[in-house]
């Protein structure tokens, strides 16, 4: 079965071509049904294959699978070939699966829009492109995907081309992933020049025989990092994912929240021999990431746009995965990816319905009171929020954060202060996710429902909340028995870390039960119980500035705005007129002369014609003859 | 013989000066007759037999004849042959000297007898129907092209095509007038 | 038999080559136009048969052959085009076809 392994990809990239080919000729249903068709048999064959990858394991636990040598030129000689081992089943089953839940959603969210079409096409592309990123065996490879995954991000982004807000937030998430990925590149060709190939396992296994802190390594895990940074919206490249919420609903759920985004744990985690080598940059992976929870923790706690909220909850819980890469808990953070992956999709898709259902409404504040109205969203929503929210034991997103919290303070990278930010974290997190549940399903409602979904886009939701809970059940802490499938799967691609014995774990356990469900029950009391009085504090200049000031993402866009684009603008400016300036215009009056002159040139007398191709005669003869 | 090959090119080359110097269009075309007489009695001396024998039966032959019934359907003596002014040679001449000058120049880099003796028409024949004979084919296939060509560019645009036109100009005017295609022709 | 240099021979075609093109630059009437096109295709032709005779051989002859065919050909599309030209513009004049300038 593993052989098949080339369809996986190949399936949506069909369905890209077929539906770039056909585009106007196929009616809406055959778009669906090839653009979701497609994902679903990629799902159906990523399923077979990596039940084949489980059930008889190949030799090494990995699967490479050569198809053909794509260039060959100066020693560079990368090959279109695939590889697969536990982490990237894991990759590819959370792609497909989710992707296509999210695919059937869009059959009927986008059922009305005109670019019906465009958008599946769109979302094939990044399907195809997303898993050659994760199955690439080298780095070119990768960074194909990587490119491609950033392309359809950009088109899916700025899909309702139609309104230039939406045209500028796709441009400003394509300008600012690039800085990460042109240092991502650099650090490929740093690889490249120093190790003369760039396949991922030959190459790790060189660095890996590298001294500790050898110079190329960590100036290659600094590059890496920054591309990681880019795609994955951290700090300080983070201000691109809030804007992204400009495209459709599904593009967020699938997205900027279940894959692409995490595109950059993929990298950290699949070259963590890069990262083992390099102690330092390891460190900046966890601080990055704790830094990032908070601050996208409190971004998300004062947005009013229930997307924005979910975009900064996103970057938030990236942050959870990079703190988890950068304590060596490479399998905590692939973990968390897969359970963020079925509670944030199922987040956006159900904040998706809620927008549709009230007209396109973005703001919670006149939302409310959907539980009735709305009965599978609310319920659905409502476990979604609990699994971010880790609340204790039923949900998913409980078990993998309690292990990247215990693994933070409990690894041999660990330190108090980076359990501290992540459990200051998990209050956060607690209290924007239930606000979120509280101010749209509870209250009074404030807007008219005029639109209820319908099976194709229920039934996905109803899918990612049973994931959502049972998804956690595959790494139980040891005080829980320690049934560690999960761990064990991939222990064969990935190296393990003890995070500390049970009685360790089940401190740190009651530690995040506590948490979370004070936060859940703060945000009861501020937006249940008392909600008036929160108003009414909220009101007042202090908290009132403190939220604008969160409710912006701390002003970043304000300082990028001011330390780079206003100078740069200023610069363009003033050097309107500079040396180069002359020269341009100057070839352009050019050729406006030479225009002027050939063209008067063309006067029609039949004799001028024949002189001057006699001249022309007279200079060849001169040449050949008196050379 | 070399003799006569200098007196034939003297004759030929002031013959070619009065035909691009004659303003009356017939003068000119006789002294081109002189000129491409004097070119066979050169390649006589150049012991071309065969095409100097052409070069008498084509050019100052056929193509001549070409030339004169053109003028007689032209009416040329209509035309008021346009004046020259002297002034305009004195460009043409120079830039035309400049390339003599180089061409003469290059020629005479080198220089060589010629083999001698006659090349007579079986061995052209033998030549033409050997390893030429495509290039045979093709003059052929070119002569036809002509020959349609010319008839087609010269007929007056009449017949079928002019009453179109007209038909095309004039429709308006006289469309009640045109019977209504019958219906047998659209099947 | 004395023969006739190599270039005397050239020598000779060049001269009526340019001769014909001074014609053709200078004159404006059509007819004379293609009278220089005639002497030029000559000379050309000269020049073939002079080629040949260097080496004693029947391929000079049989390019100039083709130059003559070509030439007859050319001779009488162009003087269709000249009842052409003096239908449509009234004159001979190759200055009159200057219409298409660029």
């Amino acid at each position: 079965m593993m052989h098949l392994l080339w369809l996986i990809p190949a399936l949506p990239l069909a369905g890209f071509v077929l539906l770039t080919l056909l585009n106007r000729r196929l009616s809406r249903t055959a778009a669906a049904v090839i653009g979701a068709g497609s994902v679903g048999l990629a799902a159906l064959v990523a399923i077979a294959v990596s039940a084949s990858f489980m059930l008889s394991p190949p030799a090494g636990h990995h699967f490479h699978q050569v198809l053909w040598t794509w260039f060959d030129t100066g020693g560079l000689r990368p090959q279109v070939a695939f590889y697969l081992d536990a982490m990237t089943v894991v990759f590819i089953l959370v792609i497909t699966f989710v992707g296509f839940l999210i695919h059937l959603y869009s059959t009927e969210f986008m059922e009305h829009d005109e670019g019906f079409t465009r958008f599946f096409m769109y979302m094939n592309l990044f399907v195809a492109s997303m898993l050659v990123l994760v199955l690439a065996d080298n780095l070119l490879l990768l960074y194909l995907g990587w490119e491609g995954v950033g392309m359809c991000s950009y088109f899916l982004i700025a899909f309702w081309q139609k309104d230039a807000q939406n045209v500028y937030c796709g441009r400003k998430a394509f300008i600012i992933t690039r800085i990460g990925d042109t240092a991502l590149i650099v650090g490929l060709f740093l690889l490249f020049t120093h190790y003369h190939t760039l396949a991922i396992q030959p190459l790790m296994h060189a660095v890996g025989q590298a001294p500790a802190g050898a110079a190329v390594v960590v100036a290659a895990a600094w590059l890496l990092l920054g591309g990681a940074v880019g795609k994955s919206a951290q700090l300080p490249l983070q201000t691109w994912l809030p804007d992204a919420m400009a495209g459709p609903t599904p593009v967020s759920a699938l997205i900027h929240a279940a894959t692409m985004v995490t595109a950059g744990v993929y990298l950290i985690a699949r070259t963590h021999v890069l990262y083992t080598a390099a102690p330092d940059v390891r460190l900046a992976v966890a601080i990055i990431g704790t830094v990032t929870l908070l601050y996208a923790g409190f971004s998300a706690f004062a947005q009013k746009d229930i997307k924005r909220s979910l975009a900064y909850s996103t970057v938030s819980q990236i942050g959870y995965m990079f703190l988890a890469l950068g304590v060596a808990g490479w399998d905590a953070g692939i973990f968390h990816f897969m359970t963020h992956a079925f509670f944030k999709a199922l987040l956006f898709l159900g904040a998706g319905v809620v927008i549709e259902a009230l007209a396109d409404e973005h703001d919670i504040f006149k939302m409310g009171g959907l539980r009735r109205e709305l009965p599978v969203v609310f319920w659905t929503f409502t476990i979604g929020a609990a699994s971010l929210a880790a609340l204790p034991l039923v949900t998913a997103g409980y078990y993998s954060k309690d292990l990247i919290i215990s693994t933070s303070l409990g690894s041999v990278d660990g330190s108090a202060w980076l359990w501290a930010g992540a459990v200051a974290g998990a209050l956060l997190t607690g209290i924007y996710s239930f606000r979120l549940v509280f101010l749209v399903f509870f209250g009074e409602q404030k807007t008219p429902v005029t639109r209820r979904p319908r099976w194709r886009m229920q039934t996905p939701l109803v899918v990612l909340a049973v994931l959502s809970v049972i998804g956690g059940f595959v790494w139980l802490p040891e005080w829980m028995g320690g049934w560690k499938p999960f761990e064990q799967f991939l222990s064969t691609a990935l190296p393990t870390t003890d995070a500390g014995g049970w009685a360790f774990g089940l401190g740190e356990a009651t530690i995040l039960e506590v948490v979370s469900l004070t936060g859940i029950a703060v945000a009861y009391l501020l937006w249940m119980r008392r909600r008036a009085a929160t108003a009414v504090f909220a009101a007042r200049p202090a908290p009132d500035a403190l939220e604008r000031y969160w409710r912006a993402g701390w002003g970043f866009d304000w300082l990028y705005e001011h330390m780079f684009v206003i100078p740069v603008e200023w610069f363009a400016h003033v050097a309107r007129n500079d040396l180069v300036e002359p020269v341009v215009k100057g070839i352009a009056s050019l050729n406006v002369l030479a225009w002027r002159g050939l063209s008067a040139s063309q006067n029609g007398l039949l004799r001028l014609y024949i002189a001057v191709a006699g001249a022309g005669l007279a200079v060849i003869i001169a040449v050949v003859v008196l050379r | 013989m070399t003799t006569l090959f200098y007196i034939a090119g003297a004759v030929a080359i002031i013959a070619t000066i009065m035909v691009v110097t004659r303003s009356q269009l017939v003068h000119a075309l006789l002294y081109l007759v002189i000129s491409l007489f004097a070119v066979a009695v050169v390649f006589f001396t150049l012991g071309a037999p065969f095409v100097a024998a052409l070069e008498v039966i084509v050019y100052a032959g056929a193509i001549m004849m070409l030339f004169v019934f053109a003028v007689m359907l032209l009416d040329v003596r209509a035309q008021k042959p346009p004046r020259m002014p002297r002034s305009a040679w004195a460009g043409p001449v120079i830039l035309i000297a400049v390339l003599l000058a180089e061409l003469v120049y290059g020629i005479t880099l080198h220089d060589h007898a010629l083999a001698g003796g006659s090349v007579g028409p079986t061995q052209v024949s033998a030549a033409l129907f050997g390893p030429y004979v495509l290039g045979v084919e093709l003059a052929s296939m070119l002569l036809l092209a002509a020959l349609i060509g010319a008839r087609h560019v010269a007929a007056e645009p009449t017949g079928a095509a002019a009453g179109e036109a007209d038909a095309g100009t004039t429709g308006p005017e006289e469309a009640p007038e045109v019977p209504p295609a019958p219906e047998g022709v659209q099947g | 038999m004395a023969t006739v240099s190599l270039n005397s021979g050239l020598i000779l075609a060049a001269i009526l080559f340019v001769i014909g093109f001074v014609g053709l630059i200078t004159r404006r009437n059509l007819i004379v136009v293609l009278a220089c096109i005639e002497i030029m295709l000559n000379a050309a032709g000269l020049a073939f048969v002079v080629a040949g005779a260097r080496w004693g051989r029947a391929d000079g002859q049989v390019m100039f052959l083709f130059v003559l065919a070509m030439a007859a050909a050319e001779v009488a599309v162009g003087l269709a085009l000249a009842i052409r030209f003096r239908q449509a513009l009234g004159r001979l004049d190759i200055d009159a076809a200057d219409e298409m300038r660029g």
